[in-house]
């Protein structure tokens, strides 16, 4: 399949340059719909609930959680993992599939990108909350302190301060670069003086000449280039926290790759999910069309058979190392008192993506919609199976318990994700969700030899 | 038109009022072209402006290669040596800590912070480099004298020269623009010299 074909059949209707600029800007322009507005206080509601509840922790102490002894790490470092899970998909889209020239991504790599700044944030949010002394979290971090000590490089809770620091850096830096030349179209179909200035100044004075795009496009490539190692190396780093532990359940090298194609998973899924209502919401049928939901749809069911690959390792190699207590972590998963959490995990990661082998379903905006969910309800379980599971029952029966989360657990959840929509909600009314100077570029008419 | 226009605008540029010229062109290829005939005639401060990057028009207005790569390089060791030389210093010799009889200077333990900081200190070099290659931010350009130019964000191709170029002449090289087969030709004159002049002769 040659370029040309491709970029004729990416955008439906019989689309402009004009006719892009106007449907993408439109939205952040017209009148906010009042569906916005319920949505909105809907995901406020759950963000204040989310600062209360973090006010309460702080006040009394991690003790308001559900965690005790084995279980030290709760639902924080679950949601922990989840988020930053979400966030690879976002990066795989804009970075990686834009090295493979995969010209599909320009319709949706904008708020994929969104997606991943504020699943990042959500998730940062928990390492910091979840420390005992919260006013000491900066010990983290290389900076002098009363005692003069450093903090220990050779720990991986460390590597993944650097990691998803580096991270969120780099995505917010990427997604900024991605919509210079957006603004200055924001900056320029303005009528408002206010806008007019705001705008202005984020768009740092584009005039989209070659001068600037020679410049530009190489940086664009060389962050993709970045990118790509930075994110498959912060899942791995992720899983170093738990794979580098002597925990049963947890030590075992596979623990990279199956972390990275299981965000991969679920980052697809929450960007399928996201996509889906406001391609609908806002009428950008043309632009995000079922052949780009085909096509995550079948990214997902690829990465949905690496992971229940990973779960048959998983339970393979504990049978295969004779060790007795990888062997008892692994079948207590699956038969043990969480085993309705780890089905859970089962059916919504392994036998749900199985739908996308049918070409009518993966085409079915209902299905998706539903089957997206579903992963995401699986993948957080699958969070909560490695991290509670394995630590409820470690070596010692005597120390065993059963972990019980308490209402603040499933309030800083749901209020996590009322902070992830509240900006992601703000994004759309303000930003263009889409890359609209991307989104000419695949138009066969940008071609010069047209 | 354009004509009639031609005798006040080199009164202007007597004045020194005229910063470039600006000429529209209807679409990707035929902005292509024209920057090769610019490039041929030996022009040099000039700049082809379009709401998407064109392909092959870094060779069609006879540019080098952006250097930023160098940049990106040189920025990705000083943050992979930088976060070798921190660990190396605070945990193996300002305030050396046993922690769990692991070796002071533990290489394979510090792999991967230099790895995230190497990436850190390359995406700045790759963002702050660009932004000091472009010269941006820089909210001040001629070409912002035209009203039309806001176009260039929607679907507008224009080509941009200065009067800073040895060889530009309002008039010539407005006629050349022309000949080039430029829907839209017109000076970028400095408004607010105007204002500032007629403020001054009411004084």
């Amino acid at each position: 399949m040659s370029n040309g074909t491709t970029s004729q059949q990416l955008i439906a209707g019989d689309q402009t340059f004009g006719s892009v600029t106007e449907a993408i800007s439109r939205v952040t322009e017209q009148k906010t719909p009042r569906l916005w507005y319920v949505a909105f206080s809907i995901s406020f509601a759950l963000t204040l609930l989310l600062i209360g509840s973090i006010g309460y922790l702080f006040y009394k102490g991690v003790g308001i959680w559900g965690l005790q002894i084995p279980v030290g790490w709760g639902w924080a470092i679950v949601n922990f993992v989840f988020w930053v899970g979400i966030g690879h998909a976002g990066t795989l889209i804009s970075a990686i599939l834009f090295l493979f020239r995969q010209q599909w991504r320009t319709s949706i790599n904008r708020f994929a990108e969104a997606m991943t700044i504020f699943a990042v944030i959500c998730a940062l949010m928990f390492p910091a909350i979840h420390v005992g002394r919260v006013w000491v979290v900066y010990w983290i971090f290389p900076i002098p302190n009363q005692m003069d000590i450093w903090p220990n490089f050779r720990s991986p809770l460390v590597w993944d301060a650097f990691a998803v620091g580096t991270y969120f850096t780099v995505s917010l830096l990427f997604w900024y670069v991605g919509l210079i030349p957006d603004l200055a179209t924001l900056r320029d179909r303005a009528k408002s003086r206010i806008r007019k200035i705001v705008y202005g100044i984020f768009a740092l004075g584009w005039r989209g000449g070659q001068r600037q795009w020679k410049h530009y496009e190489l940086s664009y490539l060389l962050l993709a280039g970045l990118a790509t190692p930075l994110v498959l190396s912060v899942h791995s780093v992720v899983s170093f926290d738990f794979a580098v532990g002597v925990i049963p359940g947890w030590h075992t090298t596979i623990f990279p790759p199956y972390f990275v194609a299981g965000a991969i998973f679920s980052g697809f899924a929450m960007v399928m999910t996201l996509a889906v209502i406001t391609r609908k919401a806002y009428g950008l049928e043309d632009f995000i069309t079922i052949k780009h939901l085909e096509r995550m749809n079948i990214i997902m069911l690829v990465t949905g058979l690496m992971v229940g690959y990973a779960y048959a390792v998983e339970l393979f190699t504990a049978w295969y190392s004779g060790n007795l207590y990888e062997e008892f972590a692994l079948v207590n998963r699956a038969l043990g008192p969480y085993a309705w959490a780890y089905w859970v995990m089962v059916t919504c990661n392994v036998l749900v993506p199985q739908l996308f082998w049918v070409k009518k379903l993966r085409r079915s905006v209902p299905v998706m919609f539903v089957a997206s969910i579903l992963i995401n309800v699986g993948m957080w379980f699958e969070r909560f199976v490695i991290v509670v599971s394995s630590l409820a029952q470690d070596f010692l029966p005597s120390s065993w318990d059963y972990f019980v989360p308490t209402f603040w657990d499933f309030a800083i959840l749901a209020g996590s994700f009322g902070l992830f929509f509240t900006l992601f909600l703000l994004f759309i009314r303000w930003l263009p969700m889409i890359s609209i100077g991307e989104v000419k570029g695949v138009l066969p008419q940008a071609d010069p030899h047209h | 038109m354009q004509k009639e226009q031609s005798a006040e605008h080199m009164e202007k540029v007597s004045q020194g009022e005229v910063r470039g010229i600006l000429a529209e062109f209807s679409n990707p290829g035929e902005l292509l072209h024209a920057a090769e005939e610019i490039r041929d005639a030996g022009y040099r401060d000039f700049d082809c402006h379009s709401p998407f990057p064109i392909h092959g028009m870094e060779q069609a207005m006879g540019q080098k290669r952006s250097p930023l790569g160098f940049i990106v390089g040189i920025m990705g060791l000083l943050g992979g040596g930088g976060a070798l030389l921190l660990q190396w210093w605070t945990s193996a010799v300002d305030y050396r800590l046993v922690v769990a009889g692991k070796p002071f200077f533990d290489l394979p333990a510090f792999i991967p912070v230099t790895f995230e900081l190497t990436i850190l200190l390359a995406a700045f070099g790759a963002v702050f480099g660009m932004f000091a290659l472009t010269r941006m931010p820089r909210f001040f350009h001629p070409v912002f004298f035209s009203d039309r130019f806001e176009r260039v964000t929607d679907d507008g191709f224009f080509v941009s020269i200065e009067s800073s170029d040895q060889k530009f002449d309002a008039e010539s090289t407005g006629e050349f623009l022309e000949s080039l087969g430029s829907d839209h030709v017109e000076l970028l004159v400095d408004t607010r010299q105007q204002v500032q002049q007629s403020n001054q002769s009411e004084e």
